[in-house]
């Protein structure tokens, strides 16, 4: 279904980003309270980002996959000539146009939703998520929608994006290499690794969004293994860094605006886990993935679904 | 025997002169590795990563999804078990053309546990898409980079460095998947490879003088494992097969025949020579083979107890095939 179309009152950028932001949180709740599971906070924390990302803030070109995606095709092999990417979704490749290197798979589902509220994929392809056979898998690979890179071991893309940025260097293109992470990934040491390279090759054609909602898998990150203050961290490590509130359009949008200088941006998104959604809160501190304890619970999101809704269809 | 030195240092300038696409990524060993006279002669195809051999694994997968051939450069422990998620994910999965070269075979170090690949190939062997190379001499240095430019997946290269003697004519190079036949015989099968095989050769003469015959062929590609030849020279061992590799006998060259053999039904002994699922430790390479037995007087041993009698050959009776330079400059050793 489609929950809140363009209206004629809505002039802006911002007000396109919101609106998609609240789709996805809809869309997503919708899914899970389906399929009794969801990664719910995920889409509370990142969906004005993912929204941002695709309406305002990349460079890309339109989708170049079909709007259903097609059945799994078999792994990449030697002699497999139909294996694919889900790069396509996420338009061509182009000397000037940007690059979008998704990096925490578990967000999966927040990718698919936002490829569908900006009309890069049928709502029929959420449809397969999960399902044996699909390519629309519950911890994404490089063959889903959306995504180019295997990364469910997480802290792996933003390696493979200092490759891909150091080869887009050395062949003159003017477009950048954006890479979406969660904050859990600067539990990795890869990631650090990451930083090094890419402050040493000045690649300031990447620029890196994390979204900073605080919680990895066991619970909150600074109880599980605290890795604050990011932001004066990754300065000493030579990063051009912005502290965001993950969901105010105008403020994550101005880093992508600035004149480069040598230095990798990254884009630090302070964000709630619950945004949009407060009666996640009960089950805190665990929020990583929502599945319903009891039936009663399940009807409890139900109502709160059923409130979105009318007041998203009402604005 | 002529003794060379640096062989891949001055091929791989040579060999990627017009070949722009190929780029050297080094993790803090770049002479060590023999990739300084590359760094030299093509600065903006040399990439530096220091020692962080994860984040540079997973680069080289950015690279070569770019359309570029990257050339991993260091010792090989570092590649497989430093980097083996990354190695994983980054570039086996997707099949990518990364050419990880990985130096310091098995106990060719005297730097101990830390810096020898015992059981490289047996992790490399179980990963999908992978292609497993190893030099045996000189003149497979020579040839083996035109080898991968043929294969269009990941590629693990077990690379010999310093100095090496030339076994085989220079005009025969290395052919993927194909054994190189080195004495025809019927008694037994031997396989080698690596460094094993230069050891195996000293044993030849005077095995073949006590009687046993013996079919030796060298082995220069662990994966894929199907050459017909191989199995064919299994199969008409009179008396059994022997294996022989500078790698733990678990998951290397000993168990990729101990499968062909078992899978095509040849009933026949089978010896593996190797270490003998244990560690190593540090200490100079001739002193480990001896310590380990994977030198020539291990394999005198294994054809005794194959052919069920002592053939009177000691350690003196073997053919020195390789002569070092007495007043060498380069440390073959060092690390």
């Amino acid at each position: 279904m489609t929950f809140s179309s363009p209206t004629a009152t809505e002039s802006t950028w911002q007000e396109i980003v919101y609106r998609i932001a609240n789709n996805i949180r809809l869309r997503v709740l919708e899914h899970t309270l389906k399929n009794n599971g969801g990664y719910m906070s995920q889409a509370c924390s990142a969906a004005e980002l993912f929204a941002a990302l695709y309406t305002k803030i990349m460079k890309i070109g339109p989708s170049e996959a079909p709007m259903v995606p097609p059945p799994f095709l078999g792994v990449p092999a030697s002699d497999n000539p139909h294996y694919q990417t889900g790069r396509g979704y996420n338009g061509p490749i182009a000397a000037n146009l940007d690059r979008f290197i998704f990096s925490p798979a578990h967000y999966a589902l927040v990718l698919y939703t936002v490829l569908i509220e900006v009309g890069r994929m049928s709502p029929e392809g959420l449809a397969q998520f999960n399902q044996d056979g699909s390519s629309v898998e519950m911890i994404g690979a490089e063959h889903s929608p959306g995504c180019e890179l295997t990364n469910g071991s997480l802290a792996q893309a933003i390696s493979q994006a200092v490759g891909i940025a150091l080869a887009r260097r050395i062949k003159g293109d003017s477009g950048r290499v954006f890479v979406m992470m969660s904050d859990g990934e600067f539990q990795e040491g890869q990631t650090w690794e990451a930083l090094e390279s890419m402050v040493h090759y000045k690649l300031d054609n990447m620029i890196v969004y994390v979204d900073v909602n605080g919680q990895c898998c066991d619970g909150k990150m600074c109880d599980v293994l605290n890795i604050e203050p990011l932001k004066p961290r990754m300065e000493a490590f030579g990063a051009r860094v912005f502290v965001v509130d993950a969901h105010d359009a105008d403020a994550l949008a101005a880093p992508a605006e600035v004149e480069p200088d040598g230095r990798p941006v990254i884009v630090l998104c302070y964000s709630d886990p619950t945004r949009g959604l407060p009666l996640l809160n009960t089950r805190a501190p665990k929020l990583h993935y929502l599945r319903f304890v009891s039936e009663d619970e399940r009807e409890t999101y139900r109502n709160e679904y059923e409130k979105m809704l009318v007041e998203l269809k009402g604005s | 025997m002529e003794i060379l030195s640096k062989i891949h240092a001055r091929n791989l300038v040579e060999w990627a002169k017009d070949r722009p696409e190929v780029l050297v990524l080094s993790a803090d060993l770049t002479s060590s590795t023999e990739a300084d006279l590359f760094q030299k002669a093509y600065p903006e195809r040399f990439f530096s990563f220091g020692l962080a051999e994860q984040n540079m694994m997973s680069a080289a997968g950015g690279l070569a999804r770019e359309g570029f051939l990257p050339f991993i450069h260091t010792f090989a422990v570092f590649i497989y078990r430093r980097a083996y998620d990354q190695l994983v994910d980054s570039v086996a999965y997707p099949n990518l053309p990364v050419r990880m070269v990985g130096f310091l075979p098995g106990i060719t170090t005297p730097g101990g546990i830390t810096h020898q690949a015992i059981e490289d190939v047996a992790l490399m062997r179980a990963v999908p898409n992978m292609t497993i190379l190893e030099v045996g001499d000189a003149t497979e240095i020579e040839s083996v980079l035109d080898v991968t430019l043929d294969i269009s997946g990941p590629i693990y290269l077990r690379m010999l460095r310093g100095e090496v003697p030339r076994l085989f004519a220079k005009n025969e190079p290395l052919k993927f998947n194909q054994a190189r036949v080195l004495s025809q015989g019927t008694d037994i099968t031997l396989f080698s490879s690596g460094i094993c095989t230069e050891e195996a050769m000293r044993a030849m003469a005077i095995l073949k003088q006590r009687g046993v015959s013996i079919q030796h062929m060298h082995i220069s590609t662990l994966k894929p494992f199907s050459d017909p030849a191989v199995l064919e020279a299994s199969a008409q061992a009179r008396m059994g097969v022997i294996t022989m590799e500078n790698h733990t006998i678990v998951g290397g060259l000993g168990s990729a025949v101990a499968e062909i053999m078992a899978d095509n039904g040849i009933g026949k002994k089978l010896k593996r020579i190797g270490l003998k699922d244990t560690f190593a430790h540090g200490a100079s390479r001739a002193y480990l083979m001896r310590e380990y037995e994977l030198d020539a007087l291990a394999l005198v041993q294994a054809v005794e107890e194959m052919v069920g009698h002592e053939l009177d050959i000691t350690e003196t009776d073997l053919q020195t095939v390789r002569l070092e330079a007495v007043h060498s400059i380069a440390k073959a050793e060092a690390l």
